[in-house]
């Protein structure tokens, strides 16, 4: 019997692993929505920040707003992937938003210079409240959460 | 920005749409027709000054950093929206902090696009 759904929107989309009662829960709904909802907003912030930067100031600091590009993509796929609930490739986009923001955050303590713009991930994420920090942990801890039956 | 009456306007209605949601999300409840009558508010006067923002750009002003100056424009447009048909779609507790975060991103916006236009900050 069909369920009756009047809009099925994109992250509604019967991905893998949504399973049956007892199973896994997708990763895009409940707690996951509000993930889904942050991550797109950060996807967003970062990738039309870093693309303003390369395109009128890349020579100031070219690595920074590479970096910050590259966050732009790891936000995006982690969207994607957790929208989608494809929960492997979703735990690597968190890992590797969270090493990069560390590493980012150190590197931008460490040598100042060479990031004279605030970026996503510079200073921990300071400029974004340290939500950037704290997303990718979040993220992981739902991850497994939600795996659990 | 000139009109700072509208921008101040605009943080205290979606702080408070914001605080409305949060209580909805303490109490567990999905957000219902006022917490969305209340965002609609907000972004009534949202477009209120996206409108006196642009009018300002079409006499000539020019804030401190154009592009990032439009792109917030564009971002403070779909975030209520947004974050109500993402409240709608999870009628859950979930939807209600989706639609708080909307309120707040919203003020935090607000201050960024006046910074912005300044070029303090």
């Amino acid at each position: 019997m069909a369920e009756l759904k009047s809009d099925p929107g994109p992250l509604d989309r019967p991905a893998r692993e949504t399973g049956g009662p007892g199973g896994p829960r997708p990763t895009y709904a409940g707690p996951g929505r509000v993930l889904v909802a942050v991550y797109g907003l950060f996807a967003l912030a970062a990738t039309a920040r870093a693309g303003v930067q390369i395109a009128t100031k890349f020579h100031e600091a070219p690595l920074a707003y590479v970096l910050s590009a590259l966050a732009g993509v790891v936000y995006i796929l982690a969207t994607v992937a957790l929208a989608r609930s494809e929960r492997r490739f979703a735990v690597l986009c968190c890992s590797i938003e969270l090493v990069g923001v560390l590493a980012v955050g150190t590197a931008s303590v460490v040598d100042h210079a060479a990031f004279p713009d605030a970026t996503v991930w510079s200073g921990y994420g300071q400029g974004y409240g340290y939500v950037p920090l704290v997303l990718p942990i979040l993220g992981l801890l739902w991850l497994r959460r939600s795996s659990r039956t | 920005m000139t009109p700072h009456g509208v921008g101040t306007a605009v943080i205290i209605t979606s702080l408070l749409a914001a605080a409305w949601c949060l209580v909805t999300t303490l109490r567990k409840r999905p957000i219902g027709i006022g917490e969305l009558v209340a965002m609609g508010v907000a972004q009534a006067l949202v477009i209120t000054q996206i409108v006196i923002s642009v009018v300002h750009l079409v006499q000539g002003q020019r804030p401190h950093e154009l592009a990032t100056f439009i792109g917030y424009l564009v971002a403070i447009f779909v975030i209520l929206p947004v974050a109500g048909v993402l409240a709608k779609m999870e009628p859950t507790r979930w939807g209600s902090l989706i639609a708080t975060v909307g309120g707040l991103v919203v003020a935090v916006l607000i201050v960024r696009l006046n910074q912005i236009w300044t070029g303090v900050g």
